[in-house]
């Protein structure tokens, strides 16, 4: 395939960061009343993202690669490199954007402080595209680090004392593993005299053999620093707090950017850092494996005592993230790609319950599961698309978590490691039992007072505001497509086992 | 001891006075004068410094210096007492009183001038 | 004339000859002498900036008189990149002071405590602005000196430009201190005279200053030098003075007073000294580490926010000297005795140390600026009186955000790449002392700098009365801010410069 002169822009991968910096900083001198500016702004940056991501997915599709670097001191650069590996992560980030902007759009319409949300919600994008660009580890960091201060604001966005608590909470985890991680990742490079990624890893298996103790410590110190936005336990108290937050927010948390950040560095540390070989060697896999199977088990159980609706959707979010870091740590390829699509699968599934809650808590005013009966008389679409996320979740075919687990399970047993089916089993046995009632309580029972009685106003031609509903819709067709039309090179998955057979991991 | 050993060892001796008496005495007036003495026990060493390597060769540098050390010391003394009268006039007293370290947050903050 | 020698004379004598023109009283000489001072000051650090890069150290004699008894201005890389922040940081600050002193119509009220600020401003800046580029371009300790007492002189009046009791004693307080330090000062030069009969800091260190007069004419500067920087546990001065001062005032004396001492310190100990002892360092580094706690735990409790900002200053200046004992090539404080001095320094604790030294000029002064705007919106000073000021300030929130940033080494900032080679240098060395030590420092940073934050996010409590604060006080604030954010993504021609003379530049 010719390739245009586009196509082999190097600076491409900066143009996609770009395109959500530039509006984001602009917004930030707008003023509160230039509504239309500034959802024009946003729009148009979040769609030449996408359109951005297009072009370097085809160019990567054909064989063409990107890198960018900017030094910053001798021998460390920032360098933004366009891989299958990037672009699995980017494309959903650039993706889930464009419909968390509509949807951030409806949702706040009212509220204050827009111009501070919107200019951190860019800004958050930035630093996500820019980390899941990151072409080294110093990179990776200053994003990384950089997601946290800016998700700060939104986290903290209702200034209730609940939210500011919040906030407090987060910062606590996030910054106190982000110092460990500077600290590991300052003593990776002075150990290992790098800080480049590279496929396989770049740590010489020798010297790990040589210097056992200390390579464990670096690894604990990334691992706490990644670990922490991946919500592996035991430092993921961080996530169910911070469910205080609006829900586009919470989508972002969860979906977009944050938890999403913290499974990608996973999967750096292990796959590109120190070479899953490596790892296993060293025994440091193995723990990640096991922490990971047990984040599962415990989140779900966790998730069956809520009957806060966000709240189970965040515990959940818990136990999904960590089949990412079981399935990289595993021994074997088709664990990988089960990983890395469930990267995707988690992503585009989770985003939808939270716009569906997100709807339901806007719409009606619903935010607890006991007041949710007959709901889905009310809102129809709205809980057709939760339905497709929840089983989704549990991992029923044709939704694309079915995939994840499939693969998840196959890589499992390739790789010698037959426990972790029964992990699978109990999560998807634990998922139905906190995702079923949910769909029962909403679909049988009868109108719950909480809210049918203050239903007098006529109902609006769409169940809702159709900016909320449409982007509800649209990721719960993704979720379906992704199971659908997995055979194809251009779904997640294919495009998951395409970084496999490239050898990009 | 040369003379000029004198010099230096009462220079030693005025600069350690003066100290002791800018640190213990309250006074602003003390205190400026304290300062003022410091630098002069300086000059008396700097006078006797070129004895320790050849005391037959005049060296022009200390005298230099001592000339520039005493206009720089005239012009802080004076801004000094500039500065102590200031304090009086503002705060009543020619001691340290207001502590600034007290009474916060402060009532009456800086108020930016218009 | 070649190009060092009239770059040199532009960065001394440019902000001199302005200092005079300010003088004449009236509004357009205060802005023609900001405008001569910060465009020579500009222009001279820039030029040294290509010459030093080029050529490595430059010298000027000036008359053409040399050592011993001419006057010789020297400069290399260290003394450019101070010299280039001190310009930076100067011009914004000499923007912001148009503004901030009104119209100045009042110039011919000399009784009224404004006119009298307004009119004397400038022209103690600038005298200030001399005598600190007088320091960086010394070559000789007499010079230092005389630079030092100048810039203690007008530093101190500046704090009493502002009219409270408070702030009349926190400058009287500030002279005293900067008046005992620069006598210690001078003592130890005399000392050093009598012992080495030279005064030329490239002399001196060519004679490897040891022995027992060495010594305590080091002990002697150090402890002068130490209290004006304002080293724990010298300190106490620091934070009256520079949160009592006016905004502009209280900006200059925090990013780029403090470091002419500090510039100085660096100077002796390791340009002249050859880092002296182990033992001296690591008292050095120590009392770092315990200005970085102190600092930051006080700057917690304070409740007014130029307090914070101001003991926020303290433990920052903490790190300057923790590069101290990283310097050293065995690594110190690992635990281990190192043998006799190698000559090969850290680069990566140089480069580190001064980049924190830079970044925190920039991002200081953003932060003094950005909480002047908000002080001078509402009038008041305590914390909870800037409630809600972020909503009809968001550029100088914004600044005072992204200097916070800086200051806690969070990217993109300087302070960030700053304290990973720190942490380099630390690991690499195994000192993991002052790891632990960088490391908890930036956490307590984010913790004051997140309570100004939410103060001034807190919707509730926001009061009526907004005075509009100009747009140009705005900007400059924000302008050096982004200055610290983007030397955080691009600090190799920084880094490089550094390395132009390096820690020792006459060895």
């Amino acid at each position: 395939m010719e390739l245009t002169p586009l196509l082999t822009w190097s600076a491409l991968p900066l143009a996609v960061v770009l395109s959500s910096f530039v509006p984001g900083i602009a917004i930030m001198f707008l003023r509160e009343e230039q509504t239309r500016l500034r959802n024009t702004l946003n729009m148009a940056g979040a769609v030449a993202k996408v359109a951005l991501v297009g072009l370097m997915l085809q160019g990567v599709a054909a064989g063409a690669s990107y890198e960018w670097a900017l030094e910053v001191i001798p021998e460390l650069s920032l360098t933004l490199r366009g891989d299958a590996l990037a672009l699995l992560f980017v494309t959903l980030s650039a993706v889930l954007w464009l419909v968390t902007t509509l949807y951030a759009i409806a949702y706040l319409e009212e509220s204050e402080n827009r111009t501070r949300f919107f200019a951190f919600f860019s800004l958050c994008v930035t630093a996500t595209t820019g980390l899941a660009m990151a072409g080294d580890l110093f990179t990776f960091v200053f994003f990384y680090e950089a997601l946290t201060w800016a998700t700060y604001p939104l986290v903290v966005h209702k200034g209730t004392p609940e939210a500011i608590r919040a906030g407090r909470t987060y910062l606590f985890y996030t910054l106190g593993a982000g110092a460990i991680l500077v600290v590991g990742a300052v003593w990776f490079q002075v150990e290992a005299g790098t800080v480049q990624f590279a496929a396989g890893g770049v740590v010489d298996g020798a010297a790990v053999a040589a210097e056992p103790v200390t390579w464990a410590f670096i690894f604990a110190f990334l691992l706490i620093g990644m670990g922490v936005k991946s919500a592996l336990f035991p430092i993921h108290g961080w996530l169910p707090t911070a469910m205080v937050a609006p829900a586009p927010v919470s989508a972002l948390l969860h979906a977009v950017a944050v938890v999403k950040a913290g499974a990608f560095g996973v999967t750096r540390l292990l796959h590109s850092l120190f070479g899953i070989e490596v790892a296993w060697e060293m025994g440091a896999a193995m723990v990640v494996a096991g922490l990971a199977a047990f984040t599962i088990v415990y989140a779900s159980i966790r998730a069956l005592a809520q009957d806060d609706l966000k709240k189970v959707l965040a515990f959940s979010t818990v136990s999904q993230l960590s089949y990412i870091a079981l399935g990289v740590a595993l021994l074997d390829p088709l664990a990988h790609a089960g990983g890395l699509v469930h990267l995707v699968h988690q992503g585009i599934m989770k985003i939808t319950l939270f716009f569906c809650a997100g709807l339901v808590a806007q719409t009606l005013g619903v935010k607890k599961i006991s007041q949710m009966g007959g709901v889905a008389r009310r809102m129809p679409l709205t809980m057709a698309a939760f339905t497709i996320g929840a089983l989704g979740m549990i991992g029923l075919p044709p939704v694309a978590g079915f995939l994840s687990k499939w693969y998840l399970g196959l890589g499992a047993l390739g790789a010698g490691q037959s426990w972790v089916i029964a992990v699978l089993l109990a999560s998807s046995l634990l998922n139905a039992a906190y995702f079923l009632p949910i769909l029962k309580t909403a679909y049988f029972d009868e109108p719950d007072p909480s809210w049918a009685e203050g239903e007098k106003a006529p109902r609006p031609r769409w169940e809702a505001d159709w900016r909320m509903v449409v982007p509800a819709l649209t990721t719960a067709g993704f979720s379906l497509a992704a199971g659908l039309l997995a055979a194809s090179s251009w779904s997640p998955l294919g495009w998951a086992l395409f970084i496999i057979e490239r050898g990009v991991l | 001891m040369t003379p000029l050993d004198l010099y230096a060892w009462a220079g030693v001796a005025v600069f350690l006075l003066a100290l002791h008496a800018v640190v213990t005495r309250a006074h602003l007036i003390w205190k400026v004068l304290g300062i003022n003495l410091m630098g002069t026990g300086v000059f008396l060493i700097l006078l006797a410094a070129p004895a320790r390597r050849d005391p037959l060769v005049a060296d022009p540098l200390p005298q230099g210096m001592v000339l520039t050390g005493i206009v720089v010391a005239v012009a802080a003394t004076a801004l000094a007492l500039g500065m102590a009268l200031r304090v009086m006039s503002r705060t009543g007293s020619p001691f340290l009183t207001v502590d600034p370290e007290s009474a916060d947050p402060d009532p009456d903050a800086p108020e930016p001038p218009s | 004339m070649t190009g060092a020698e009239l770059w040199t004379t532009a960065a001394v004598f440019g902000p001199l000859l302005a200092a005079l023109v300010a003088l004449g009283g009236r509004p357009w000489t205060l802005k023609a002498g900001l405008a001569l001072g910060s465009g020579t000051a500009l222009a001279g650090s820039l030029g040294l900036w290509v010459e030093v890069t080029r050529q490595g150290p430059v010298r000027h004699l000036l008359g053409g008189w040399g050592a011993p008894l001419g006057i010789e201005l020297w400069a290399d890389g260290f003394s450019v990149a101070m010299l280039t922040v001190t310009a930076v940081v100067g011009a914004a600050v000499s923007l912001y002071s148009l503004s901030y002193f009104g119209d100045l119509s009042e110039l011919d009220a000399g009784a009224s405590p404004a006119g009298r600020a307004a009119r004397y401003f400038a022209p103690l800046w600038l005298l200030l602005w001399a005598a600190l580029n007088g320091i960086y371009l010394s070559a000789d300790l007499f010079n230092l000196y005389v630079s030092l007492e100048i810039l203690g002189l007008a530093a101190a009046a500046l704090v009493t430009l502002a009219v409270t009791p408070k702030a009349t004693v926190a400058g009287m307080r500030y002279l005293i201190v900067s008046l005992v330090g620069s006598m210690l000062f001078l003592l130890g030069v005399a000392l050093l005279y009598t012992e080495f009969g030279t005064l030329s800091l490239e002399e001196l260190a060519a004679a490897a200053p040891a022995g027992p007069m060495a010594a305590a004419s080091l002990a002697l500067m150090t402890v002068g030098m130490a209290a004006k920087t304002a080293l724990f546990p010298l300190h106490a001065w620091l934070p009256p003075a520079h949160a009592g001062a006016p905004a502009p005032a209280s900006a200059l004396l925090s990013a780029v007073v403090v470091k002419g001492s500090f510039f100085i310190l660096v100077r002796l100990w390791f340009a002249v000294y050859g880092g002296a002892s182990d033992g001296g360092l690591l008292l050095m580094g120590g009392l770092g580490a315990a200005a970085i706690l102190w600092g930051s735990v006080l700057a917690l409790r304070q409740r007014s926010l130029k307090r914070v900002i101001a003991y926020s200053t303290v433990a920052q200046l903490g790190y300057l000297f923790i590069m101290f004992p990283l310097l050293a090539p065995e690594g110190l404080g690992a635990g281990g005795a190192s043998g006799p001095a190698s000559p090969e320094w850290s680069d990566d604790a140089w480069t580190g140390g001064i980049l924190l030294a830079l970044s925190h000029a920039l991002a200081k002064a953003a932060m003094f600026m950005a909480a002047g705007n908000m002080t001078y919106a509402v009038a008041r000073d305590a914390l909870r009186d800037i409630s809600g000021v972020a909503h009809r300030l968001p550029m100088s929130f914004l600044a005072f955000g992204l200097g916070g940033l800086s200051l806690a080494g969070l990217p993109p900032s300087a302070g960030f790449v700053g304290k990973w080679l720190l942490l380099r240098e630390a690991i690499s060395a195994g000192g993991w002392f002052w790891v632990a030590i960088i490391t908890i420092g930036g956490l307590l940073t984010i913790a004051y700098v997140l309570m100004v934050l939410r103060h001034a996010l807190d919707l509730k409590a926001s009061s009526g009365d907004f005075r509009p604060v100009p747009k140009r006080m705005e900007w400059a604030a924000l302008l050096l801010a982004l200055a610290a954010a983007t030397l955080g993504v691009r600090a190799t021609e920084t880094f490089q410069i550094l390395l132009q003379g390096g820690v020792t530049p006459w060895s």
